[in-house]
């Protein structure tokens, strides 16, 4: 790539775009957003087409020490490489979901996605501590507007809700940062992965680390700002938020609780175990009695987010890489699926369940794509979930046969909410007249939803293009892991022990 | 007399202010209040004066014996100085906006300019304090006038009520405090900080320790910090609204360099007796000042609130008890006095259609559709309080809280931060009423150039380039923290 600061670029764009969208007309706007999503797709597909696999563990690095105390530093591998590529996939998908539905303030709500788009690929990309803490804070504030300006009716509680909750979180992270960098002496973020801590201080470090990102998973019990902000944020909010801001918060996991603290995370493995299967289980449990299509989903994120967090705690390089599929496929079918609330939302103008029924005699299309992307996030063979919920149960196995019994029956239970969400907005009898009469997909919708489902097939036939870039990477991990490694109730393990005693 | 030039070059600031002040004082007793606003302006270019005066000891980071003058009683080294340029830039800010106010309700005074002018002498003279008795005369210099300003608006029932109450609980304050210094001169025997800073090297006795508790409740009466913060909503409020700018701005700056050298050198080797009363002055500050803004409909009580709030962040510096923390505290001090003013200039732009003043949170109501400018001015100003990167006023919490961590108060750190969250809760409540509820569409009135100019200036220091400044001001404020006599 030459001398070329690409990310660099890729925050610049959207930036710009953001700062000319507040001063133009709505139509104007939305030109613009659209055009910047754009070029930063464009980006970031010759990111990745450059982005040398097997080759440096960071690449595309720039580095300005600007500021008193921490740098401009970015960088990627290739989990930051893949993430990134969510984002800017699901983002002009997001200025399109918005084009007719917003009609209110264009130009503040492109600026606010456009400047959202800076903040969570500067997350991905930051390679300075302080950097990262900026980006992951400040995408407290476009969220925060998105929800309150542009949301339902219940929209001021939900982006309070959202905003205090997450706050609270991170600013512990902060003072926790602050420790580290004073005590290891480097704000560096792959300077701190090498780093020991002192196994003592892992302990709280680790807990500072886990109140932040705990809340962005959300993991249960932290889970109940999600409900809420989907459910009043318009149809693209719920789309970022479920796509690409969720994962911020296993990103984080991946990036610091892992690779700085094994020895806390090792610690904490039964924490995490216990509110992961009860996650799985509750949450799905609750998605099967919402009557709310949009809170179902954010449920079943809630739960999705459970066994990306089991996947992590595996120690071993199947859990690590199945929750990183999971993490990409999550985003692409939840954000799918919101779309697909969107779709019948802008026609009808509600998200009661009862309200629709047999749309797929009106609404074939729909209902086709609509059933691709239940079957995705059911994880049926060929969909992306499926490899990722595959490798993270068989990972978690060789450690926990418990864990993987209980996240195994949390698949079950999606299976059970998806499909008779399914059944009672697609299939049945036409109940209701005016769900009847709505017309199938517009050329718009379609162009939205195709995408998604392509790449989702991708993922499931052909994972190897999105596990080659983090192998090398995930191995690193499972190496920096492998001294804190729990032991296994396998009872191979115990066979060879016994063998080996005599 | 000879002997004396050199303290008269090292207090030329100081010389500028009093005689410009004492000058002005004829012209407006001769002149009367036709010359208002020639006397304002002439004000504004005496603190200009100073300022340039005050910068190039900042800037060379002056320190040592040098700077001492008259025998020990004044010290003007590079801490005093970032405290003057700091003071001096909020004195002027008050004088540019204050004309527009005033001549609106036909009180412009030709005291005003010149009551700020002997202010600003008073918190001169306050951080450049290296005796008790420099300090007491600096500070009473600073409330006197301070008083007769609360009360401005005579006709006013809220200003008078403020300019009495202001009276006389700064009376007891001051009362307090000079108790307090009498107990530590009968105790260590001598009123000059390094000769309290050797008495006290051995230990503190009871004597000291009630002397030194006295000074610190004094003091914390002038910063308002919890719980001596009483006075503050009622006097924010009641205060003509370009005073009450200045209230939170500037005596606060002087006040908390005073309290910082008291602490820091006089007392510096006890830290431990003082160090548990800062950190429950902060705790309380941050907790109260949050809770309190909560229900408040006032939009000058809530920043009343908000300024024992941001007191109780500044004192997490100097609960660190080190250079390091000295140093994040005047950082701290220059984001906040700029954050402080960019905020009352945009409640002084809050005018309904004749021009009058709206204080009012309700009023703000959809600003953002109404007024977009000073809707995201002031919604940067809130965000960047609240301390949420990217704004600029994340860094001041950012160098505070690590001056802290690195004194290993980590448990100060992490309540500390966490409480900021209540205090978010209100700054966010006042951006929710201006972008997401309907248009109340009582802020009609236009403001004026300085108005504009100097919000603005604010904005753009607040906004993710403030950070440009980060090095810059880092530094200044590590030579000022060096620059004090730190006892080893």
């Amino acid at each position: 790539m030459g001398g070329f600061p690409i990310l660099t670029a890729m925050l610049a764009v959207p930036m710009l775009g953001a700062i000319a969208c507040l001063f133009v007309d709505a139509r104007s706007a939305r030109m613009i957003a659209l055009a910047a999503t754009l070029i930063d797709l464009a980006l970031g597909i010759v990111l990745w087409l450059n982005y040398d696999i097997g080759g440096a563990q960071w690449q595309f690095q720039e580095y300005h020490a600007l500021f008193d105390g921490f740098a401009y530093a970015l960088g990627i591998d290739g989990i930051a490489l893949l993430l990134i590529m969510l984002t800017v996939f699901l983002m002009p998908i997001c200025i399109g979901a918005s084009w007719t539905t917003i009609t209110r303030r264009v130009g503040e709500y492109m600026a606010a996605f456009l400047f959202m788009q800076v903040l969570i690929i500067g997350v991905f990309a930051a390679q300075d501590l302080f950097l990262f803490y900026i980006f992951f804070e400040a995408g407290l504030i476009p969220m925060y507007l998105i929800i309150g300006v542009w949301g339902g009716d219940n929209r001021i509680y939900a982006s309070y809700k959202f905003f205090l909750y997450t706050l609270l979180g991170s600013v512990l992270m902060l003072i926790a940062m602050l420790w580290m960098v004073n005590d290891a002496g480097t704000t560096s973020i792959p300077a701190l992965m090498q780093y020991d801590f002192a196994p003592e201080a892992q302990t709280w470090l680790w807990l500072a680390f886990f109140a932040s990102f705990a809340v962005k998973m959300p993991m249960w019990p932290f889970h109940t700002w999600l409900p809420d902000a989907h459910v009043q944020a318009p149809t693209a909010g719920s789309v970022i938020l479920a796509g690409v801001l969720l994962k911020l918060g296993a990103y984080g996991f991946l990036r610091f609780s892992l690779p700085m603290f094994p020895d806390g995370s090792a610690q904490f493995v039964w924490l995490i175990w216990g509110l992961s299967m009860v996650a799985v289980v509750a949450t799905s449990l609750i998605a099967l009695v919402q009557h709310d299509m949009k809170k179902l989903i954010a449920y079943s994120s809630v739960a999705h987010m459970g066994i990306v967090m089991i996947g992590l705690f595996a120690f071993n390089v199947q859990g690590l890489e199945g929750a990183f599929i999971i993490m990409l496929g999550h985003g692409l079918v939840s954000g799918a699926l919101f779309l697909c609330v969107g779709v019948v939302y802008d026609r009808l103008h509600t998200r009661e369940i009862d309200r629709y029924g047999g749309l797929s005699i009106n609404m074939p299309a729909y209902a086709t794509l609509f059933l691709l992307f239940t079957m995705a996030s059911i994880g049926l063979p060929g969909t992306s979930n499926f490899v990722g919920e595959f490798l993270a149960l068989a990972g978690i196995y060789q450690i926990n046969s418990w864990v993987a019994f209980v996240g195994t029956l949390g698949i079950i239970l999606g299976a059970a909410y998806m499909l008779y969400l399914y059944r009672r907005v697609c299939f049945g009898a036409q109940v209701n007249a005016d769900a009847a009469a709505m017309p199938d997909l517009s050329r718009r919708e379609y162009l939205l939803l195709a995408p998604i489902a392509a790449v989702v097939l991708w993922m499931g036939i052909y994972p190897e293009s999105f596990l080659a870039p983090i192998r090398a990477d995930i191995e690193w991990l499972d190496d920096r892991l492998a001294a804190a490694e729990p032991d296994s109730d396998a009872r191979l393990t115990m066979v060879q022990a016994e063998e080996a005693t005599q | 007399m000879n002997e004396f030039m050199p303290s008269f070059v090292l207090i030329a600031p100081e010389l500028v202010l009093s005689i410009t002040g004492l000058l002005l004082v004829l012209v407006a007793a001769y002149g009367g209040d036709k010359f208002a606003r020639a006397t304002s302006i002439v004000a504004a270019i005496a603190f200009g004066g100073a300022f340039a005066l005050v910068a190039p000891t900042v800037c060379a980071g002056a320190s040592g014996p040098d700077t001492v003058a008259f025998g020990g009683l004044f010290r003007a080294d590079a801490f005093a100085g970032l405290a003057k340029l700091m003071i001096y830039a909020a004195s002027g800010a008050t004088l540019l906006i204050a004309p527009r106010f005033f001549e609106k309700i036909g009180w412009m005074k030709t005291e005003f300019p010149i009551l700020i002018l002997f202010a600003a002498l008073g918190m001169s003279i306050m951080v450049s304090a290296n005796d008790l008795l420099t300090l007491y005369m600096g500070l009473e210099l600073n409330s006197l006038s301070a008083y007769v300003l609360a009360a401005m608006l005579r006709d006013d029932e809220r200003s008078a009520e403020a300019g009495l109450k202001y009276f006389v609980l700064g009376a007891l304050a001051s009362g307090i405090l000079l108790f307090g210094m009498s107990l530590t001169y009968g105790f260590t025997g001598t009123t000059n900080f390094a000769g309290i800073a050797t008495a006290v090297s051995g230990g503190v006795n009871m004597g000291m320790l009630f002397g030194l508790i006295f000074i610190l409740a004094g003091l914390a009466f002038k910063i308002s910090a919890a719980p001596f913060h009483m006075w503050t909503p009622d006097v924010y409020e009641g205060a003509p609204t370009p005073v009450t700018m200045f209230f939170a701005s500037a005596p606060k700056v002087a006040a908390v360099a005073l309290l910082t050298r008291v602490s820091m050198e006089a007392f510096g080797t006890q830290a431990e007796a003082w160090q548990q009363i800062v950190i429950a002055a902060a705790l309380l500050s941050i907790i109260i000042g949050a809770l309190g803004a909560i229900g408040q409909s006032n939009v000058k009580r809530l920043l009343a609130y908000s300024s024992i709030n941001n007191v109780g962040f500044i004192l997490i510096g100097l609960a660190a008890a080190s250079a390091a923390g000295v140093s994040a505290l005047m950082v701290y001090l220059a984001i906040y006095t700029v954050m402080t003013v960019g905020s009352f200039v945009a409640v002084l732009l809050m005018r309904d259609a004749e021009g009058n003043q709206i204080e009012g949170i309700a009023d703000l109501a959809g600003l953002a559709t109404t007024r977009p400018a000073l809707a995201w001015a002031l919604m940067a100003l809130m965000f960047s309080m609240a301390g949420i990167p990217p704004l600029f006023g994340f860094w001041g919490k950012f160098v505070v809280f690590q001056a802290a961590v690195q004194a290993d108060l980590l448990a100060l750190a992490a309540i500390g931060i966490a409480a900021s969250v209540i205090g978010a809760y209100y700054y966010i409540k006042i951006v929710k009423i201006m972008f997401f509820d309907e248009a109340a569409g009582t802020v009609k009135g236009e403001g004026d150039t300085p108005h504009w100019a100097l919000l603005l200036i604010c904005g753009i220091i607040v906004s993710p380039l403030g950070y440009l400044l980060t090095g810059w001001l880092g530094n200044l404020a590590d030579m000022a923290a060096a620059s004090l006599a730190l006892p080893a």
